[in-house]
């Protein structure tokens, strides 16, 4: 074979490439630890840019278009903005046993008494002291080449590394608190890594909230192993400016004997896309991986999972995603379970349901399946319409009004995803947010009807 | 109570005709007994009473209490006094049966110009019709009606009926799917409201309902009509003949 001279392409760069890569040589003496992963996963970023409509795993979300220019990354707040941060309202204010509050990205404080068991060190510190577990970040192979993940690696500044020690029952859940603020549209990336030994139960909230109408580039990565017979509970709150452009990624992987469970709940943010990459390495394991998105006006959220089964037996996973669109937002789903050859009986059930309220209300459902094993169950499901006539007439027959029975099924529709949180206060203080979505939508269509 | 007068009804968006020309009348104090076989339009009639956008009425008019019902919504209705159990109740996951009662009883009394329930008064209503209907605490702190027997599904249509207080209630074919334990309960639940303020409309295929609720009046419906009316043993008649002479006859 001859050898064959390689094209030198030389790609059209958008302001926000440019921009990013220009950063990268800068910043990297001041970031931190872990430079090789750093540099080969900016190198992942720098080969393919921001990924648009052509990059087949970001087909309906263009962050290319949606991220013009790259926002500066965020430095660390002085105390006046940490003050101002932390007492804007949070909805999850009090739940956690323990609570961290990062304030830009950046650990700013800790409060309440660390459960027995339970070690957290910001991952600031540990970038910069060491920390044991450090080698654990981005150890899931499934993750790898996913650009979003890739540029959190990248630009990590800080975030928490938490471990709970074997056969360790966790009272109460450890609480995360990122608040975005500050008078300009800023970037972060807070990266967490929770190692969860054997035998153990946890739970872990996350709940990113930032007011007004920036346009902030969120990007967080929380990174879960969970070891055999752990019990792992995670819930997370998305509650972006309305401008922002909101990446999050969830990794997950599962030894054996596992029960997972995450609910992901979004209400604001211009463009936001949640990403979760489970791996069943032991076999036996059970997942059920929520999401709960209720969306209006322009706004655009993709929910993007992708679960691989790898071990015998190939375990449980259940994925029920519920999306409410209203005006002319978008909604996306894209969901894969992959099957490995010897991961048989595996039983994975697969299921996105969007209600569109409005005429220029759009989803976009991917589901797919990739099955290499023959002694499997694996179905998906992909559903979208109107809310159910023969449901709002049997409200309507009891006496409720038109729109309090649109609003007692979307809190049903959704409710249904987020209903399997354990913890009852926050699966309450999550219903009432959607109820606030719910009263804004009445208000809306009131002023509307007014005009 | 109610009146019915020469009531035509087709599907929307369809030339199917279900109601032709059906003229029904309920005193006050009444139950009344609907009978008829399979796609007599028995559900139907009760669907277009309550208010289903499914039909679309041709002609004729539906009074309650002299005014006429068919432009007003489904909750504009109920809020009149009437209620349907449905032959086939609804299930609402996410949302606590305890929830939609409240909903259903305060939007009622807001729509009567009436001040809202207190909770406690509420709970004390709700609990005093529970224990009436032998209605365990578990199922009411459950979603509304999500893993409900058929039976219990009935149960619960009942209680809403006894807590909504309508003047004016129609039971679809409520019996059907129910063991005789069941439909004891719901009998009992019509019967204690039975009185010379209240009326029904009982819709059934079969004759076992009434020996439970006695009847008034029994009317035989067949292809979107009444055809007979007579009395309670003509519910008899009909268990022991069928239903072809009127099928044919129609």
């Amino acid at each position: 074979m001859s050898a064959q001279r390689t094209a030198t392409v030389t790609p059209i760069r958008s302001s926000a490439e440019s921009a990013l890569i220009d950063r990268f040589p800068a910043l990297k003496a001041s970031l931190p630890g872990l430079s090789r992963a750093r540099e080969d996963a900016f190198a992942t970023f720098a080969a393919t840019g921001l990924p648009t409509r052509r990059n087949e795993a970001w087909k309906y979300t263009d962050l290319r278009a949606a991220m013009r220019e790259a926002a500066p990354l965020a430095m660390k707040p002085n105390d006046a903005e940490i003050s101002v941060a932390l007492n804007a309202h949070s909805p999850l204010a009090g739940q956690g046993a323990v609570t961290l509050s990062f304030v830009n990205g950046y650990h700013v404080a800790t409060e309440g008494e660390l459960p027995a068991g339970v070690s957290i060190t910001p991952l600031a510190e540990a970038l910069t002291a060491g920390h044991p577990l450090l080698a654990m970040i981005g150890s899931l192979k499934l993750a790898h080449g996913d650009l979003a993940l890739s540029l959190n690696t990248a630009f990590m500044t800080d975030g928490a590394i938490i471990h709970v020690a074997r056969n360790a029952a966790v009272d109460g859940p450890i609480a995360l608190r990122f608040v975005t603020s500050g008078p300009g549209a800023i970037a972060t990336a807070a990266r967490v890594l929770m190692v969860v030994e054997a035998g153990s139960r946890v739970a872990l909230i996350e709940s990113h909230e930032a007011q007004g109408e920036l346009a902030h580039q969120t990007n967080t990565a929380v990174e879960i192993i969970a070891g055999d017979k752990s019990v792992v509970q995670h819930v997370r709150l998305g509650l972006n400016s309305t401008g922002a452009v909101a990446l999050s990624t969830l990794t997950a992987d599962l030894g054996a004997g596992v029960s997972l469970t995450s609910v992901n709940v979004a209400l604001t943010g211009s463009v936001t896309r949640h990403q979760v990459f489970a791996r069943f390495s032991g076999g036996d394991s059970r997942a059920q991986i929520n999401g709960a998105t209720l969306l209006s006006g322009s706004q655009h959220a993709d929910s993007t999972l992708v679960v691989e089964h790898a071990a015998e037996p190939g375990g449980e996973s259940r994925e029920l995603f519920r999306t409410i669109i209203d005006d002319e937002a978008a909604g996306v789903f894209q969901g894969k379970i992959i099957v490995q050859p010897h991961a048989q009986k595996t039983d994975g059930r697969m299921a996105s349901n969007a209600v569109l309220l409005s005429e220029g209300a759009a989803m976009y459902n991917k589901p797919e399946l990739e099955i290499f094993a023959d002694d499997v169950a694996c179905a998906h499901g992909a559903t979208c319409g109107a809310l159910d006539d023969e449901l709002l007439f049997y409200l309507m027959s009891r006496g409720i009004s038109k729109a309090e029975a649109e609003a007692l099924m979307i809190e049903s529709f959704v409710g249904a995803s987020i209903d399997f949180i354990d913890h009852e206060p926050i699966r309450d203080i999550l219903h009432g947010l959607v109820r606030d979505w719910l009263t804004a939508r009445a208000e809306r269509l009131n002023a509307g009807a007014g005009m | 109570m109610l009146e019915i007068r020469n009531l035509h009804v087709k599907i929307a968006d369809e030339d199917k005709v279900i109601l032709n020309g059906l003229n029904l009348k309920v005193h006050k104090g009444e139950i009344a007994a609907i009978m008829g076989p399979n796609g007599s339009g028995k559900s139907t009639l009760s669907y277009v009473i309550a208010g289903k956008s499914d039909y679309e009425v041709t002609d004729g008019e539906v009074l309650l209490d002299g005014v006429d019902i068919l432009e007003m919504a489904p909750d504009a209705r109920a809020a009149a006094g009437l209620f349907l159990a449905f032959q086939y109740p609804m299930e609402i996951p996410g949302v606590a049966t305890m929830t939609f009662l409240k909903a259903a009883m305060n939007s009622q009394r807001k729509q009567r110009g009436e001040a809202e329930l207190t909770t406690p008064d509420f709970i004390k209503r709700v609990n005093k019709a529970a224990d009436l209907l032998g209605i365990p605490k578990d199922m009411l702190r459950r979603p509304l009606n999500v893993g409900f027997s058929g039976g219990e599904k009935k149960r619960m249509e009942i209680l809403q009926m006894t807590l909504l207080e309508p003047k004016m209630s129609i039971m679809d074919e409520t019996d059907s799917g129910l063991d005789i334990d069941a439909l004891k309960i719901v009998a009992e639940g019509v019967n204690a409201r039975r009185d010379p303020e209240h009326a029904f409309l009982v819709i059934t295929h079969y004759q076992r309902l009434l020996d439970y609720i006695k009847p008034d009046t029994v009317h035989v419906m067949s292809r979107g009509q009444i055809v007979k009316t007579g009395g309670a043993e003509l519910a008899l008649e009909l268990e022991a003949n069928g239903y072809r002479d009127y099928q044919s006859a129609a």
